[in-house]
């Protein structure tokens, strides 16, 4: 019982660092420091996912969110410097929006909560995870019955990264550059002539 | 062919870098070569220029005779003298201050001397830990003298047949 | 780790602050040996690259030079700690704790011997692949608080390189994991009885300790730190106990890392050959023993090689380490299914 009680506590707990977390993200002035709150969010949503006993889930949030696309974020946000000014203008411009956005999604997630469709009920129950590896479960049903749609979102991400890729190249004419290959295979005879001068008789 | 897959072995197998290993290790279990600072020290030459030094003759007076060349010609103009006639009438220092903090060891008082009275000794060990300790006077360079005058005298006679 | 157990039991009882208190002697047990192999690791690494280098290393302060560690950390302590005028305060003096906090807490999972790990987790591989993902943290906010452009551009190529070089190790952890079928640290090391993955996966073997190096900003791949260019890259501002956080969390790394190696490809705490002299050795020791020898490598690749220059490393990175991961990967799981090797542990 007493398991019981420290665990809710300290899912309160963390759920309540997370909302805390959020809500900097969006409240505070500095930009790094909005990224370094949505990487907070991030850990404590793994952490939460972890009193579910999705393990993979947590730990998938840490390496993908925490461990690349935030780090680029923060890349990012450290090498630009948005100028305070800037910030405000643009903030009131897109603030109808973003609260449209906010109060649909909201809407969508009380609906759920309070309707009584058998299928949206079962949708927000949350399932008891506590079987032995999820890691396994996981891979069954994602190799298996979510096959096709698995590869599909393989294949959108290929193209975004291809994408991605054709938008930045652009190969450069005027640089140099290092032809490793060529390096690596030079020879000891190729660049080196031993001469044997006489004495007197060198240049 | 035969270059191709040779190049392609050389740099999937990384051998040079294997190389560069292998002869790094080698000089790991070779015989060290250094000298144990503190309490083995290596040689000097007898030209060696350290910490300086009035000397005396050996009756006991002191060589310099205040004709101020060694502070004419230091090049760091570290050098101060003053000079007054003693009570015997011989021409002495009343004050001789080095700044060792100024020193450049460059020796040319040690050459302009005509008496061998300002040398520069065969002593490195004089760091201290404030810069005043670094203003040396007469008194402290005489002592200086007394101390190394075995080495000082030993040095000169080595260094003798070249001048 | 048993022997805390039985302790705790016989001490403490089962009630639940028992088992806090027992946890909490399992930390210390793990953190305290810890701390101090990194103070030997950092005397180890001058007398090994003096060595080298035909010098004789520090050998003044007690026998061998061997209190060393501790005349250093003792004049670290002694420093003043020194806040720039321009630097963001709070994030400044978080960052070496981080740095620091993260090479110890993923200890949690490495396994000493067989049931002796402080949380035997499922996924304890990726525990370790997302800590040392967040360790690029303490570098880039330490090189943006420190407020001083040496700093910035260290932290930069940091994260540059350390993200790089993550892709390469997943891909490669992926290699070893087909061969598991665990992504259990334990499982790891048992699936190794017969032979240790350095042998079959010996090209993945070099190349996850060539990226660890990269992953911990080691020579050659020191490019953060690039005393020549940098100065000392993201924490030339620390000064006193914040240096000694960082150094000490660079240190922890290396050893991290080198253990994770171990357990990855060189059958953590199995002997190499199950006969008489060599099981006689405690399994323990075999890992202390392995974890040594990379360790060694670590510095002896030090004293060998110069620097990378920067495209070079990326090129490396990208162009050559992360196809040929790929590839193995494929090889793999193809030389698996061909030959029904598949393991069939779940």
């Amino acid at each position: 019982m007493e398991n019981i009680v420290v665990s809710t506590a300290l899912f309160y707990l963390f759920s309540g660092i997370l909302l805390l977390a959020s809500v900097g993200v969006i409240s505070t002035k500095n930009p790094v420091y909005a990224v370094l709150f949505l990487i907070l969010a991030f850990i404590n949503s793994a952490i939460i996912f972890l009193f579910l006993n999705a393990e993979f889930l947590a730990m998938l949030v840490v390496v993908v969110y925490v461990g690349a696309v935030a780090v680029l974020f923060l890349f990012v946000v450290m090498m630009l410097n948005v100028s305070q000014e800037e910030r405000k203008n643009r903030f009131q411009k897109y603030t109808p929006l973003t609260l449209l956005l906010g109060v649909v999604v909201f809407l969508e997630i009380a609906y759920i909560s309070i309707s009584d469709d058998a299928y949206l009920t079962e949708l927000s129950k949350t399932k008891n995870l506590s079987f032995k590896n999820n890691t396994v479960e996981l891979g069954n049903i994602i190799y298996t019955d979510y096959a096709l749609l698995f590869q599909l979102s393989g294949i959108i991400l290929l193209v975004a990264m291809i994408g991605a890729i054709v938008l930045t190249l652009r190969s450069r004419v005027d640089t140099k550059k290092q032809n490793i290959k060529k390096q690596v295979d030079v020879k000891k005879s190729d660049v080196i002539e031993v001469v044997d001068v006489k004495s007197g008789e060198g240049a | 062919m035969w270059t191709f897959t040779l190049s392609i072995l050389k740099k999937f197998l990384l051998l040079e870098i294997f190389k560069g290993l292998i002869l790094t290790l080698k000089y790991f279990f070779k015989k060290k070569v250094t000298i144990n600072y503190p309490y083995e020290k290596g040689p000097i030459s007898s030209r060696f220029r350290g910490e300086h030094a009035l000397r005396r003759y050996p009756n006991g007076e002191e060589r310099c005779i205040a004709c101020k060349l060694c502070e004419a010609i230091c090049p760091a103009q570290a050098i101060k003298i003053e000079a007054e006639a003693r009570s015997d009438g011989s021409r002495r220092t009343t004050r001789y201050d080095i700044d060792m903090t100024k020193c450049i060891y460059c020796g040319f008082c040690a050459e302009a001397c005509p008496v061998d009275a300002i040398v520069e000794g065969p002593n490195f060990e004089f760091a201290t830990e404030t810069r005043e300790e670094l203003f040396y006077d007469k008194e402290k360079l005489l002592s200086n003298g007394d101390r190394w005058e075995e080495q000082i005298n030993a040095a000169q006679k080595l260094d003798a047949p070249y001048r | 780790m048993n022997f805390i157990d039985n302790l705790g039991l016989t001490i403490f009882g089962t009630s639940e602050i028992a088992i806090a208190i027992v946890i909490l002697l399992k930390i210390i047990a793990i953190t305290l040996p810890l701390l101090i192999s990194v103070a030997y690791l950092t005397y180890a690494e001058r007398r090994v690259i003096g060595l080298i280098q035909l010098r004789k290393g520090p050998n003044v302060v007690g026998p061998f030079g061997l209190f060393q560690p501790f005349a250093d950390a003792l004049k670290l302590m002694s420093k003043e700690t020194i806040l720039p005028t321009g630097a963001n305060k709070f994030l400044f003096l978080l960052a070496p704790m981080i740095t620091f906090v993260l090479a110890l807490i993923a200890w949690a999972v490495i396994p000493f011997d067989e049931n002796n790990v402080l949380s035997d987790i499922n996924v304890g591989i990726l525990y370790l692949f997302a800590v040392s993902s967040l360790a690029v943290y303490g570098i880039i906010i330490a090189g943006w608080a420190s407020n001083s452009r040496y700093a910035f551009l260290g932290a930069l190529r940091s994260a540059a390189q350390m993200v790089s070089y993550e892709v390469s190790i997943g891909l490669i952890i992926i290699s070893v994991l087909l061969c598991v079928g665990s992504l259990n640290l334990t499982d790891i090391v048992m699936a190794q009885k017969d032979i240790w993955f350095a042998i079959p996966l010996l090209p993945m073997f070099i190349m996850f300790f060539i990226s660890t190096l990269a992953e911990t900003n080691r020579a050659p791949f020191d490019l953060p730190e690039g005393e020549s260019e940098l100065v000392a890259g993201y924490f030339v501002e620390y000064s006193s106990m914040s240096f000694a956080l960082f150094f000490l969390g660079e240190y922890a790394n290396m050893i991290l890392m080198s253990a994770i190696t171990v357990t990855l490809f060189l059958g953590g705490w199995l002997p190499p050959f199950d006969i008489f002299p060599l099981n006689e050795i405690p399994n323990f020791l075999w890992f202390v023993i392995k974890v040594c020898f990379i360790l060694f490598i670590f510095l002896w690749v030090r004293a060998t090689t110069p620097r990378y220059r920067y495209d070079q490393l990326m090129r490396l990175g990208w162009k050559i380490f992360l196809p040929f991961s790929l590839l193995w990967v494929v090889l793999t799981s193809g030389f698996l299914v061909l030959f029904d090797l598949l393991p069939q542990n779940m």
